[in-house]
């Protein structure tokens, strides 16, 4: 079983440095095995980046990687909890669509921003909370009912409206249009520091507290953790519960970056969150993995249309194979790494 | 009672009460146009053949306790290919080669299959991320494939497969029909279908048990690509284009829930051929019957998300138990309920 201790993340953003100190031998322990691979990766593929293009190694580009992807990183931190208690959150995409297109009516309708910010939120951590009991109560699968949950959001979505409508409120395009200064000519967004603020938070409270323990224990066995006498229904409510908040968080920072909403926006987000979150070395049977793998699971994906962008002539197509190629790799990777452990 | 017991009662209810809100909106049910059936069941009937095919083949891969969720890709995949084949013939209308490449189009989408069930059974990855890593190439590579373009086709034997008729009946659902008959035969008639829910059931007893479990498990997929492959082409063929986007967009949701509304558990073990066709159509005749009653297509999606709430709860013995124990009898020991 795991103690607070071993599932604290000590692979914070120094890249490339041994991790894990109190191993007597060189080898890194096998659980971040996952984890230093897709850091490796990271850093090759940057290093590959700033020796081939121009301007690749300003400082901006990592900056705009994180203001780019904070929509994705904020819903992959709460796709890590569902995926760390061996479930799946298929509608987070859907749920965003809601919130943006939820967001633009009402804020046309005039009502005032902090009521709509907190109503959405309230209502994607409502449908969160209502897969999260179904699944437990009910026993049924994730799969089909966060699916079901998928229909509902986006068919709210559609209801509502189905063209883009425009945001002119002023609160919502000051916050889009603010820039906060990092060093001379280095800007980033709001959003970003949202989205950073969360993979913290996260981490914190998978790391350090009774509920991130929780979670990684309903992950390695419901059955055992059931029987340890660990909250497994509530803990498992939350988690979907947190997925909802998180992807309709991430619905407003879209709303706030577009300022716009359409209920076609985060299609397929869902499995992009996914995806990253397999890239960062979290294993889909639950139990094991790290917010900071989702984290560089999300820039790697970041990095990838990055370059593909600095080199101009690539098809859009190679994005989704390249995407591909490499959740095959790490899936083996990961294969490979689990077998040794058992 | 026993038939308010069966698995299929509500499913077939649900159908029942569409088709009839169909038969009472639409202008024409059913009637005779130039010799072959028309209406609105017919169109429930034709427009249902592609999901059909991806649900059956998904079946199968569900009952091995797998899931498929690179069809929508494979579908994208099988229509390109077929559509650039086509529209570089000199002759679109020479019966001879679209056969051909029809053949060619699903040689491809077994070979997709093929990656798939080495994943799941000689590598053994997960199923559900082992078909992510198709899903998510596999629509970049149709666009490759197509060079990001619709290609548009006038071919009159490959639009034959989707709105051509034959013997009065759509060919795309005698298609389905075909399929459905002959895996209800391979599955129900042979051994075939016991060794699949065997393998379901217990891939290591069964492999103990004397029988080839990975040599199944990357059947059924090879199966399933196959199937996407053919679905893909009718999609493509009444369109008469490859769209490498919308082309099986989601269809790999609409295909987990068609099988998930027949009865067949998501953990494999078993499986039901008729209640999977039944929850396509039903699917279908949703879509269909939301727009013949003057609701925008779009909100399809709420009245599906109802049925799929309705149905699964009333699937779940848990539910069941919750809502109607109270009307039963107590048990003498009471069962952990909170468990």
């Amino acid at each position: 079983m795991m103690t607070t201790v071993d599932v604290t993340p000590e692979t914070g953003g120094k890249k490339g440095s041994p991790v894990n100190p109190r191993s007597r031998v060189y080898r890194p322990n096998a659980k971040y095995i996952p984890i230093l691979a897709t850091l490796a990766l990271l850093v090759i593929m940057y290093s590959a980046g700033v020796a081939n293009y121009e301007n690749f190694g300003q400082p901006s580009v990592i900056v705009n990687l994180f203001r780019d992807n904070a929509v994705l990183l904020v819903v992959t931190v709460g796709m890590t909890f569902v995926i760390l208690t061996g479930g799946i959150d298929l509608s987070v995409g859907a749920v965003i669509s809601m919130t943006t297109t939820l967001t633009a009516t009402l804020l046309q309708g005039g009502w005032p921003p902090l009521v709509v910010l907190v109503l959405v939120l309230l209502l994607g951590s409502l449908l969160g909370a209502g897969q999260g009991a179904v699944i437990h109560f009910f026993k049924v699968e994730p799969f089909i009912a966060t699916l079901a949950g998928l229909f509902l959001a986006r068919g709210i979505a559609l209801f509502i409206n189905q063209a883009s409508i425009p945001i002119r409120d002023e609160t919502w395009k000051a916050i889009s249009e603010y820039r906060i200064p990092l060093a001379d000519g280095v800007v980033t967004k709001p959003v970003a520091l949202v989205a950073i603020a969360a993979v913290l938070i996260a981490a914190a409270v998978l790391a350090w507290t009774r509920f991130g323990r929780n979670v990684y224990a309903i992950g390695g066995s419901a059955d055992s953790a059931l029987l340890m006498g660990l909250p497994v229904g509530r803990t498992r409510i939350a988690v979907y519960t947190l997925s909802g908040f998180c992807a309709a968080l991430g619905g407003v920072l879209f709303s706030i970056n577009s300022t716009s909403g359409w209920a076609l926006q985060g299609n397929g987000l869902e499995l992009d969150a996914i995806a990253a979150c397999v890239i960062g070395g979290v294993l889909l049977t639950g139990g094991s993995g790290y917010v900071f793998g989702a984290l560089l699971g999300v820039l790697v994906t970041g990095l990838i249309q990055t370059i593909i962008i600095f080199q101009g002539d690539l098809n859009a197509a190679w994005t989704r194979i390249i995407v591909g190629v490499l959740l095959f790799a790490f899936i083996v990777l990961q294969r490979l790494v689990t077998r040794k452990v058992k | 009672m026993t038939i308010l017991k069966n698995r299929l009662f509500w499913p077939a209810a649900i159908l029942v009460v569409l088709l009839v809100i169909n038969a009472f909106t639409s202008n024409q049910f059913v009637t005779v146009r130039d010799g072959h059936l028309f209406g609105s069941l017919i169109d429930i009937l034709r427009g249902s053949a592609p999901l059909v095919l991806v649900a059956l083949g998904m079946t199968l891969v569900i009952a091995t306790g797998g899931i498929d969720l690179s069809v929508g890709s494979v579908m994208a995949i099988s229509g390109a290919v077929a559509c650039l084949l086509i529209s570089d013939l000199g002759n679109q209308n020479s019966v001879g080669s679209v056969l051909l490449i029809m053949l060619v189009a699903i040689g491809v989408s077994l070979l997709a299959g093929l990656w798939n069930g080495t994943l799941v059974a000689i590598i053994g990855i997960q199923p559900i991320i082992a078909t992510l890593i198709l899903m998510v190439a596999g629509r970049g590579i149709a666009q490759l494939i197509t060079d990001g373009q619709i290609i548009n086709v006038q071919s009159g034997p490959y639009a034959t497969i989707a709105t051509g008729f034959f013997l009065a009946l759509p060919v795309a659902f005698l298609i389905a029909v075909a399929a459905v008959v002959l895996i209800t035969l391979l599955t129900r008639r042979t051994a075939l279908g016991l060794l699949l829910e065997s393998v379901g059931g217990s891939p290591t007893a069964s492999r103990l048990a004397g029988i080839r479990a990975k040599r199944i498990t990357v059947m059924v997929y090879v199966v399933s690509g196959g199937f996407a492959g053919l679905a893909g082409l009718i999609y493509s063929a009444n369109i008469k284009s490859a769209d490498s986007i919308a082309a099986g967009n989601l269809i790999e949701l609409d295909a987990i829930l068609a099988v998930v509304i027949g009865g067949t558990a998501l953990i494999g073990g078993r499986f039901s051929i008729a209640g999977t066709v039944l929850g396509a159509v039903l699917i279908q005749a949703l879509g269909v019957t939301v727009v013949a009653i003057g609701v925008p297509s779009d909100a399809t999606l709420l009245f599906k998300a109802v049925v799929v709430v309705a149905l699964c709860l009333s699937q779940s013995p848990e539910f069941r138990a919750k809502v109607f124990g109270r009307f039963k009898p107590k048990p003498v020991v009471r069962a952990e309920a909170t468990a």
